[in-house]
């Protein structure tokens, strides 16, 4: 082995554990290095060295016995909103403190049982609320890239921006995140890497301290689509244990990366060419649909007529999700309690002390939606619309296999920017939401740079529980894009 | 929609949120502007289309009416602010 082991995708470091020219606990050293390297990013809550390497040493046993599993020894980083027996588990929230589940989700278990090894726990907003992780109960993550000449740190998006962060900076080879508005797909395309939001119902949400539970979907984040595929069916599956996990096979998602896309029917939707969009996310989006193009595909332009209504939607549904799942931290069963003379008064002080200011303008905003008087106003007005924004998708579908977008409308911005105007921080999620209202599996790839040389993402989106189409089609534009830029932040363990 | 101090004080009685005069009033404003942001959603003709709850195809799916014992006690009232006697802990709520 040349250079650091970290340097490699997961797929080759699959095949260089298989090789047997690198051992799970060089593998894993290495990494545990890398995210101590990578503390300044503060892309980690929780790092979990000990807990790695002994998965490392058992993950080598199982190798030298013949019994290598799919993801044996590869290192991982976990959005800490899965919950990880015996290991804090914050959700990036004050009100979470102390917490230590007794059980593990399915998704974790799920890797774990694949051979996986656990770097530790990673940095988000609080309880997946926003497109920045800078509303942290534990500080905001630094984006590893900046402008050139330019010393301010960026955000690395949002929620998942912690595994996003690890991964572009070589801390992990692979993470996980939770994607509800765009929370996997935007940072992927703030830092560079590739995010994939899965069909809802696809991974399982046991275990994933709920934000939005008809929208959450866990998912994978790598350097690769091959790694996301490979991720993708270790993590997939039905589970009982969530009944809204659904009952299908898992495909063999890295056989769908066949590098062929001649004669696919690719869709533009003319909707997502708003006024305002930056002449560069424009010319991006242009280049992506050409290289396909020439790749054998065919551009077909289409309508989602719906499309400006879905962050709107979103923004009635989201939290009045939240303030019904967010019910429970009362400070009795677990995290922070502030103690008061009434069990009232101990309610509000502890929900007080514990949600930040993001967190409450959600759940006040999701419980005066949910009101009486209000309920039908604004509520189920947003649910039917929903069901025209998913019906956009079904027409659309019945046209194109595939359908390309930006994956946001900005490259990374500064710490602190957008943090007095709550709508401007929600129109990131833009291009990405309509894709979780609908449920449908979408997939950030990193496809090149802004003026100022940050990456940007494109984003292709597909029919409910064909990712295989979605990433064979990434993986093209991947090849195409042929995006080889390092951050400026690598972390060398050396 | 505009949300004055009153709403918003009701609001975070529901919630079980305590929030000071101060807060009240930028919560006013800052929820006011997002409701009247969301009120756009009155331009969509939406009669005769049934609201949508979930994206998942499935009803509920039916299980065994068997007791599971994953965790222990112990295990769950280990996270507890407060425990005593096997049981979680709260302020005195009847006299």
């Amino acid at each position: 082995m040349t250079g650091s082991p970290t340097s490699l995708t997961l797929a080759e470091a699959r095949a260089a554990l298989a090789r047997k020219e690198l051992s799970a606990r060089e593998l894993t050293e290495a990494h545990i290095a890398a995210v101590e390297a990578a503390r300044p990013l503060n892309a980690f809550i929780t790092e979990t060295p000990e807990q790695a390497l002994r998965m490392a040493d058992a993950s080598d046993e199982r190798r030298a016995r013949g019994e290598a599993l799919p993801l044996d020894g590869i290192p991982l980083a976990i959005k800490d909103l899965f919950c990880t027996a015996g290991v804090l588990t914050t959700a990036g929230s004050h009100i979470l403190d102390g917490f230590r589940p007794p059980y593990e989700s399915t998704v974790t278990e799920k890797l774990w049982r694949a051979g996986a090894v656990m770097l530790g726990k990673t940095n988000l907003d609080e309880f997946a609320m926003g497109s920045s992780t800078t509303t942290s109960h534990y500080g905001p993550t630094h984006n590893p890239w900046r402008r050139p000449g330019d010393n301010r740190p960026l955000v690395p998006g949002g929620s998942s921006g912690g595994s996003a962060a690890a991964v572009a900076a070589r801390a992990a080879l692979g993470a996980i995140g939770t994607d509800t508005g765009g929370s996997i797909r935007q940072p992927a395309s703030f830092c560079g890497i590739v995010g994939l939001k899965p069909t809802y119902g696809r991974c399982s949400r046991w275990g994933v301290v709920a934000f939005a539970s008809s929208l959450d979907h866990p998912g994978p984040m790598t350097r690769t689509v091959r790694d996301a595929a490979i991720m993708l069916g270790a993590m997939a599956g039905h589970d009982p244990k969530d009944s809204t996990s659904a009952p299908v096979p898992v495909p063999d998602f890295e056989a769908a990366l066949t590098g062929d896309i001649r004669g696919l029917r690719l869709g533009i939707p003319k909707e997502y060419r708003s006024e305002g969009m930056p002449a560069e996310i424009e010319t991006l989006w242009d280049r992506g649909a050409g290289w396909l193009q020439e790749r054998g595909a065919e551009i077909v332009e289409i309508s989602l007529p719906h499309t400006k209504y879905a962050l709107p939607a979103y923004y009635i549904i989201a939290p009045a999700e939240a303030s019904s799942n967010l019910a429970r931290y009362d400070g009795v069963r677990f995290g922070l309690r502030v103690e008061g003379d009434t069990l009232d008064d101990m309610y509000e002080r502890t929900r007080a002390a514990g949600f930040g200011p993001e967190v409450r303008r959600r759940v006040l905003i999701g419980t005066y939606v949910l009101s009486a008087g209000y309920y039908d106003a604004y509520y189920l007005k947003a649910q039917r619309v929903r069901t025209l924004i998913a019906a956009d998708f079904v027409a659309a579908f019945e046209q194109v296999d595939c359908i390309l977008t930006p994956t946001a409308p900005s490259a990374a911005f500064a710490i602190g920017d957008k943090a007095d105007d709550p709508i401007a921080m929600y129109l990131n999620d833009l291009f990405t939401v309509s894709a979780d209202l609908a449920g449908l599996p979408a997939i950030s790839v990193p496809a090149g740079r802004s003026a100022d040389g940050l990456p940007l993402g494109l984003q292709l989106i597909g029919r409910a529980f064909d990712e295989a189409m979605v990433l064979r089609v990434a993986e093209a534009l991947e090849k195409a894009a042929a995006f080889t830029h390092l951050p400026s932040f690598v972390a060398d363990p050396r | 929609m505009a949300l004055d101090k009153a709403t918003v004080a009701r609001i975070a009685t529901l919630a079980r949120i305590r929030l000071s005069e101060d807060e009240l009033a930028g919560l006013a404003g800052e929820l006011s502007h997002i409701l009247t942001w969301v009120e756009q959603l009155n331009e969509v003709d939406t009669v005769g289309v049934a609201p949508m709850a979930s994206v998942a195809a499935t009803g509920l799916p039916m299980r065994d009416d068997r007791a599971a014992h994953d965790t222990r006690p112990e295990d769950i009232l280990g996270n507890a602010p407060k425990a005593a006697r096997g049981f979680f802990a709260v302020p005195k709520v009847v006299e």
